[in-house]
Parts: C-alpha cells; structure tokens; sequence
C-alpha cells in the first residue's frame, strides 16, 4: 500500500517536472531569437540603415531604406484594397450573413485563410505580371490584399457578433434607420476590436516574403513608379541571408531587427486596442 | 434576428455589403481557377505521372514532382513530432499547473513566437541552429547510428531534419493554443471530482484529458499540419533544395513551396512554368484537404462538447 502511495507520487512529480521542461522548451527559442537578433543585428544597427541605399558587396556601410519605403508601400496599397473589401464582407457575414450565400462565403474565406502565402504569389503572379508583362508593386499587393482580407474579415465578423442584441434593438426602437444602427452603433461600438484585427492582419503582411518573390521582385534602388519591381524589407534579408558574403548577412541581421520591431510595435498596439475592447453597458 | 427591411437605403446597404462578399467568393474561385488554368499544360503533358515522377529535370523538360511532396511531407512529419509533445505539454503546463502570475507571461510569448515573419526564422535558421544541431546532434549520431538509414551521412547541415526542427518551432505557437482551447472546454467539476477522489493531479490529467481532449488535440495537430506543410521561407533556407528522395533525414531535401520559391523566376519555358504552377495546384488541393479536415474535427468537437455537459 504505501510503495503504490509513493509510487503514484513521484509519477506526478516526474508529468509535473516534464511539464514545465516543454513549457520552458516552448518558449526558450523566442529568447534565443530575440538574442542571436540583439548581438548579430547590432554590429550594421546605425542611423544610415534607415536612410541609405543599399551598398555593392564589400562596400562598408549602406541602408535598406528604399526596402522600407517599399515595405509600406506595398503593404499599403494591399490595406487600401483590403480594408473596405474585408470590412464590408464582415458586416455582411455578420448582420445579414444567413442561407446559402454566406455559408459559401464563410467556406472561402476559411478556404483563403488557409492557402499557403506562397500560393498568393503566384496569383499575383498571374494574375498582373503576366499580363502587364513586369513585375510590380501591384503584383506584390494583390498577392498581400489575399491574404490580408481572409484574416480581418474573419475578426471583424467574430467582433460584431461580441455586441450584444440590445445595442442594436435599443438603436432600432429609437427609429434609427437599420443601415445607420449598423453602421453608426454596430460597427462602432466593436470598431477598437475591427482594428485589432486589421492591426494584426497588417504585422502579418508586413513580414511576409514568399509572396513578393516573383511579384515586388526586389530593386537595389529607389523606385517611384507602382508598375516595376519594387524593394521590401524581407526580400532584403532573404537575399542578403542565403549570399555568401559576410558582410550581407551581418546586414540581414540588421534588417531583420528594424523588420522585427514594425511588426512587433504593431502587434503592441493591436493589444492595446484589445485592452480597450470590453463593452461596457 | 430577423428585422424586416422595407427601407430603400436598408436594402441598399445590404446589398453592398452583400456586393463586396460577392467579391470575396469570386477572389476564392478566381485563385483557384488561374491555377487550373495555369497548371493544365504540364498537367495535360505528365499526367498522372506528375505526381509520382521522381524525376524534375528543366532541361529535359521532364516534370515529376514526387521529391518535392515526399520533402514536405518529411519535415512536416518531423515537425509535428516534436511540436505537439511539446505544446500539449506546455498547454496542460499553463493551464493547470502555472501559478496565476505566470500563465499572462507565457501565452504573451508564445504569441510573439507567431509573430515573427518566417524570413527571420529562417535567417536564424541558416546561422544559429543549422551549426548547432550539424555539429551537436546530427555530428554525434551518424557517428553511432550511421548505419541505420534513417541517420546516414555526411552531414552537411541543411537538411530536412533541421528544415523540420525549425517548423517544429513555428507551428508550436498554433498547436499550443488550439490545445489550450480544447482543455478550457472540460468541465472543472470533473477535473475536482477526481482531485476529491484522491487523485493526483497527473491522475487527474490523465483521465480527464484522455477523456475529453484527444480528438482535439488531434483537430490542432492537424491544424498544426496544414501551417507545415504551406510554410515557404524557413524551409527554404534550411531543407538544402536537392530534388532526390533519400531516406535519410540528415539529408538534403526540397518541399513544394520551396521549389516554387527558388525556381519561379528562373523558369524559362512555358512547360517549366506550368510545372511550378501544378505543384502549387497540389499544394493548395493538399493544404485545403488538410484545413476541411482539422476544421471538421474541432467543429465536430465544439458541438459535442457543448451537447454533452
């Protein structure tokens, strides 16, 4: 009787201890990251990274601003598409969404969310440069703008649903027309968590690179025009990782860190908005 | 909630908003249309053998792309082998076991683990675990157990071993938290009922969970799956793009994605091209089955639960 006892009691102590060993085993490559990202990205960490064009190969010193411009540019052209698209597909699935339309809907974008981003790059692919017979902003857009919609209209669909009948009810009773209940008391009162979602949707685009690769192509250049190949940060570090030079890695390294800090900010102030998201009767 | 619409503008409004899923759904099927469209060349040339063709050679136009299936099918096998002990653990660790202060902490960084863009993964991958594991792990083992082979050598470090390690890392985020899901479903009046029976808490998880959480577990696991097997730059960078099938797991590889990736804007030709395209076809079939599946399991499981207690 008492071996069982203690039997049964180091049994635990031993499921416990492994546990917290796959816990700690779980989240110790974060702090690995972050480190090897502090110590290698360090050494090309200096104002001119934000501000110069990349420099040739032995050449000290140079930046990954146009990528950054680019970046943005490419991002924002995919949100300025996305936002309305996916916002408004939202508010259908959520206010009117029943019968046979929405569940197909629903289907597609559960079926989007989860295609492969490479997948996306070929649709760019397709469906702008071969036709415009140049790789370009656009392509990379069109391939971001898919797989950003699926993702905030599956959060700006779940939001809605979060506000409670009687705010739309008590706006009804009111004599507001439906269509301003919706949009002016519905949509608002979930906006903070509508924009978590865009907010995370979009640190997800930011970081994605297997889209761009034969859409935005890369440039060593400025580029000023949306219809030519265009530079993006995670193109930058792409290249700069797998080349032989030292040189270039330490600038992958660099790149990844000012890459890590814009998605990482937005992903922060997606949570703050969260914070804020509790409806309060 | 059925108001009725009379309304002019109301009607308009919905028709809108209806207007822009409309563009939703043909955006789904335009996708998967220009991949058909795309893919038919190569797919009307091999045939069949497409898929079961070992040999992908651009300069005899000979197209099979069974090297690449069998390589992400690898590191995705590798990576749920490790990842889900792992996030099971962890998720039971966090849910049952961590003081209260604690469980904030932990879930944050494994959110921030999701994160982080797959480029950087990879960067990581090719500088800091690749070394690590050719010259502790992969090293020591061929040394012992080169003669199974599973283990042969030479190591050289890219790898589908390392290409999976690294998966691993990236899907535990999502396993983790779907698992955790899962077990906030049991009831806690069944986890006290055996605690007040005198068992102990590994007791206690044990049945409970083995109760109530293994399809679950198998839905994330699946879901954890269907990330793997579409993840693009991480494997690229670490699975040593080599279009042979070798068993051994030290052994250079390529995946799908990763051929997309590496060859598309080399690909002179238009069957080449074609070929790319079809292996994104049966990537998008394969990763869409893989989805329907763990959505179907965990749904499923979402309205048992919800019937049974």
């Amino acid at each position: 009787m008492e071996s069982i006892a203690i039997r049964r009691k180091l049994t635990d102590r031993a499921m416990t201890g492994l546990f917290l060993f796959a816990a700690i085993l779980v989240v110790a490559p974060l702090f690995l990251i972050f480190a090897d990202l502090l110590w290698k990205g360090a050494k090309e960490l200096r104002w001119s990274l934000l501000t110069d064009l990349p420099h040739p190969v032995g050449e000290t010193g140079g930046g990954i601003a146009n990528g950054i411009l680019g970046t943005l540019t490419i991002s924002g052209l995919a949100m300025a598409v996305g936002i309305p698209v996916a916002v408004m597909t939202g508010i259908y699935l959520a206010e009117y969404g029943r019968g046979w339309f929405a569940s197909i809907v629903r289907f597609c974008v559960d079926t989007l969310a989860g295609v492969p981003s490479i997948i996306m790059g070929i649709f760019g692919y397709v469906l702008v440069v071969l036709p415009m017979k140049r790789f370009s902003a656009w392509a990379a857009a069109a391939a971001l703008a898919m797989i950003f919609i699926p993702i905030v209209v599956r959060t700006t669909e779940e939001m809605l649903k979060t506000v409670p009948h009687s705010v739309r009810e008590a706006a009804l009773a009111l004599g507001i027309e439906r269509w301003k209940a919706t949009l002016f008391i519905t949509v608002r009162t979930a906006w903070s968590g509508i924009v978590t979602g865009i907010l995370l949707a979009m640190a997800r685009i930011l970081g994605e690179t297997a889209p761009l690769l034969f859409t935005a192509l890369g440039n060593q250049f400025w580029q000023s025009r949306l219809d030519g190949p265009i530079a993006a940060i995670p193109l930058q570090v792409f290249t700069y990782a797998i080349s032989p030079y030292e040189d270039w890695h330490d600038k992958a390294w660099a790149g990844a860190v000012v890459l890590i800090l814009m998605v990482l900010s937005i992903s922060m102030a997606a949570r703050f908005f969260t914070r804020e998201k509790k409806w309060k009767p | 909630m059925a108001i009725p619409t009379g309304n002019l503008k109301d009607r308009l409004f919905e028709r809108a908003t209806a207007l822009f899923a409309g563009i939703v759904l043909a955006l789904a099927l335009l996708l998967f249309a220009l991949l058909v469209r795309e893919s038919l060349p190569a797919l009307k040339k091999f045939g069949f053998s497409f898929i079961t063709g070992t040999t992908w050679d651009p300069v005899a136009e000979t197209f099979g792309a069974l090297p690449f299936i069998y390589g992400t099918l690898v590191t995705s096998t590798i990576a749920l082998l490790i990842a889900v002990p792992l996030s099971v653990g962890a998720a039971v660790f966090i849910n049952d076991f961590a003081p209260p202060w604690l469980k904030g902490p932990v879930s944050f960084l494994a959110e921030l683990l999701a994160a982080i863009p797959s480029v950087i993964y990879g960067l990581w991958g090719i500088f800091v675990l690749v070394p690590l594991l050719r010259d502790h792990f992969m090293k020591p083992v061929t040394r012992v157990f080169g003669w199974i082979p599973l283990f042969k050598g030479p190591v050289y470090g890219p790898s589908m071993l390392a290409a999976g390690v690294l998966l691993a890392i990236m899907v535990v985020p999502f396993i983790l938290s779907v698992s955790r899901e899962v077990m906030a479903t049991v009831p806690q009046r069944q986890k006290e009922a055996v605690l007040s029976l005198g068992g102990t808490r590994w007791e206690m998880i044990r049945i409970v969970i083995g109760q109530h959480c293994i399809p679950g577990i198998f839905g994330a696991t699946i879901l954890g799956l269907g990330r793997a097997i579409g993840e693009t730059m991480a494997v690229t960078m670490l699975i040593g793009n080599r279009p042979d099938i070798l068993l051994s797991i030290f052994q250079p590889g390529y995946s799908m994605a990763a051929v997309i990736a590496n060859e598309f804007t080399e690909a002179t030709g238009d069957l080449y091209l074609s070929s790319l395209i079809a292996v994104g076809l049966v990537l998008f079939l394969i990763t869409f089955a893989v989805n329907l599946a763990a959505r179907w399991i965990l749904t499923r499981l979402v309205a048992h639960a919800s019937r049974g207690i």
